[in-house]
């Protein structure tokens, strides 16, 4: 069954060909500006690591929910909140070293991010109210606070633009070309991607290890499979959509260590760039299973540094990955049965001739 | 605060609401034929392009409008076709219509115009001018009636007045109506819809149908009424706060009209005072902006009033199961 998401995809790169072409630009001139920018060279492919790290953790934290029956929504303002988590505890904390900062943040991140998922869970699961809408308007709520915070609160004195001070230098987290310079090569030098990397591949494993290795990952599963049924098993509904959301929130938290500590090195608004977004699509292609959020992350993180290096070399804007993202969203995600069904026929066709 | 500045504010709130009411009126139509859609955000950006791009291009508002009504109909069609036809998740459509909206429309406005993903500001006939109703002028000097209705009342493009008309008449469709009452059981029990020998299928495509047209309304007025020309992202979660409208007003037309009208007042008086002094509290821009979306969120927790959506909303109907 990899057959449907594969179809899935090459129908919407078809139709962003399509649109590519509407507009007057070749589709495979972009291609070519798109993976000679993106996996070209070592630059390139630290800024598309960069952003698969992103994806990594809102991705986990989409799929999470989802093997609960849960749509989490919100990993946009999970992260924003993350972002917040992980400034304070950067700026307030005097951290002897980098490596204790590090987990002091993804600590700070998850706590925040996991908060942020709570009131929505809870909601939810006391009071029934929809927990797609909630997170929907904590993305928002979250916004604005952070708006807030940064323009009143936390903004040095002097300072014109809403950001934070940077970090003190301490909590500088290596990227992974200056690891690869005290290895002794040169390789993607001032590109993005940091050791966060690992800790996202870290998260994909226990994520893995949480759904089909655990005990709750089981109950998780089987809350979502059918709630009724969980119940019977005596699965509390209220504690695993808390549970549940609780490490959702966190893993999207979490990737504040990536945008907020390892790249711009001080809070500012917006920073996470629509990559709770980018989770979901990411999710869907990956069809919620960690191996597959890691590549799919990984193919997305890509068509966005290829779609900023598209802007900077051609005149096609980088809202075209907002374009392919959609794109790949509808029919991986909403249109799936318009691949799978006819693919399912297809197959119960041949086997019954084979039979 | 003077009278003066009531007015204003007022005035400001009607201009404000109506982008807000006709996609609320329109999230309305399709989530009690048991079709949720968080896609209204999308709509309305696809509407607000291409009748901020038609009206630039023909100089004419009407054919601005009806390109917003095709733009938003496009995508409403998509919506239909993933979550009725192919059964879908109706919410996973949602999204993809939003990110899908958000980057086609700076695609092709910079293919079209160069201008950064921006149209030509419309002026003249390519933009609904404001409508004096009958007497404005002559009442003007009366007190309290007076600024009332030459102020508020009087003086704004006709989408504002359809917008208004929109709610009586929803109101009348719904609960008048023998489609309104099929639209309404569709999205409580589509099974004893389809019993009775009546198109599921049918009567939502055409709850989604109507969504769409009024959301085309709502993006066309943005564009070439409220501003003159459609910007990047220029809904800018106007879509979502119309979907907050619509829980608040728990699904009822007049309802919905007394929502969009306090979001619209809240955004009204958060750009006439980026910081209200309310004696030993200040209230911020950011804290106004927020209100709908915590207000929001407690009328859905239950906490003041229950808000309960129409019992069969986001569930494919499968035909015999």
């Amino acid at each position: 069954m990899i057959l449907t998401p594969l179809i899935s995809l090459a129908l919407a790169f078809a139709i962003s060909a399509v649109v590519i072409l509407a507009i007057g630009e070749s589709p495979v001139e972009a291609l070519k500006v798109m993976v000679e920018g993106a996996l070209g060279s070592s630059y390139g492919w630290g800024n598309t690591l960069y952003y698969t790290t992103n994806y990594i953790f809102t991705g986990l934290a989409v799929a999470v929910a989802y093997h609960a029956g849960l749509f989490n929504i919100g990993g946009e303002g999970q992260a924003t909140m993350g972002g917040l988590g992980v400034a304070l505890c950067c700026l307030f904390i005097p951290w002897p070293h980098w490596t204790l900062a590090l987990l002091g943040a993804a600590v700070a991140g998850a706590l925040f991010g996991a908060l942020w998922a709570l009131i929505p869970a809870w909601l939810q699961a006391k009071r029934g109210s929809h927990i797609v809408i909630t997170t929907i308007m904590f993305n928002f709520i979250a916004y604005n606070i952070l708006t807030h915070l940064l323009s009143k609160t936390l903004r040095p004195l002097g300072s014109m633009d809403p950001a934070t001070a940077n970090f003190p230098p301490a909590t500088h987290i290596p990227g992974l070309w200056q690891l690869a310079e005290m290895m002794g090569f040169a390789w993607g030098k001032h590109s993005l991607a940091n050791v966060t990397l690992f800790i996202a591949l870290l998260m994909a494993f226990l994520v893995w290890v949480l759904i089909w290795r655990t005990r709750l990952g089981y109950e998780l599963r089987a809350f979502g499979k059918s709630e009724p049924a969980a119940r019977y098993a005596g699965i509390s509904p209220v504690r695993i959509t808390i549970i549940t959301m609780l490490i959702s929130g966190g893993l999207a938290g979490m990737m504040a260590v990536n945008n907020v500590m390892g790249m711009s090195e001080r809070l500012i608004l917006n920073a996470v760039e629509g990559a709770g977004f980018f989770g979901i699509a990411v999710a869907l292609m990956g069809r919620n299973h960690p191996v597959g959020i890691v590549l799919a992350a990984l193919l997305f993180g890509f068509l966005f540094q290829g779609g900023a290096e598209l802007s900077l070399w051609t005149s096609i804007p980088r809202e075209l990955i907002a374009v392919i993202q959609g794109l790949v969203i509808l029919f991986t995600g909403a249109l799936d049965n318009m691949v799978r069904l006819p693919l399912e026929r297809l197959f119960a066709a041949r086997r019954r001739k084979e039979g | 605060m003077d009278v003066m500045t009531v007015v204003q504010i007022l005035d400001s709130t009607v201009r404000l609401m109506t982008p807000l009411l006709l996609a609320c009126l329109a999230g309305l139509y399709s989530e009690r034929s048991g079709i949720f859609d968080i896609g209204l955000e999308g709509k309305m950006l696809m509407a607000a392009f291409s009748a901020g791009a038609v009206a630039a291009l023909t100089g004419s508002a009407v054919l601005g409008l009806l390109a917003g009504i095709l733009g938003s109909l496009a995508l409403a069609l998509v919506h239909g076709l993933a979550s009725i036809t192919f059964r879908g998740n109706q919410l996973i459509s949602g999204v993809a219509i939003n990110l899908f909206a958000g980057g086609f429309t700076v695609l092709v406005g910079q293919k079209l115009f160069g201008l950064g993903g921006r149209t030509p500001p419309v002026s003249g006939n390519a933009r609904f001018s404001e409508i004096t109703l009958p007497g404005a002028t002559a009442i003007r000097d009366v007190p309290v009636i007076g600024p009332i209705y030459s102020e508020i009342i009087s003086g704004h493009s006709p989408l504002v007045y359809l917008a208004l008309l929109a709610v009586p008449l929803t109101w009348w469709v719904l609960y008048r109506t023998r489609f309104g009452l099929r639209l309404r059981a569709v999205g409580e029990n589509p099974a004893s819809v389809d019993t009775a020998g009546i198109s599921v299928t049918r009567l939502r495509y055409s709850a989604v149908m109507i969504c769409g047209v009024l959301c085309g309304i709502a993006g066309a007025y943005m564009a070439i009424s409220l501003s003159a020309g459609f910007v990047k992202d220029m809904t800018a979660g106007r879509g979502y706060i119309a979907l907050a409208a619509l829980i608040f007003a728990k699904w009822r037309p007049w309802h919905a009209l007394g929502a969009t009208f306090l979001f619209g007042l809240l955004e009204a008086i958060s750009n006439r005072f980026p910081q209200l002094h309310l004696g030993p509290i200040t209230l911020s821009e950011s804290f106004m902006l927020t209100l709908p979306y915590i207000l929001t969120v407690v009328i859905l927790a239950g906490f003041v009033g229950r808000a309960i959506p129409p019992r069969a909303g986001g569930e494919p109907y499968v035909k015999e199961r």
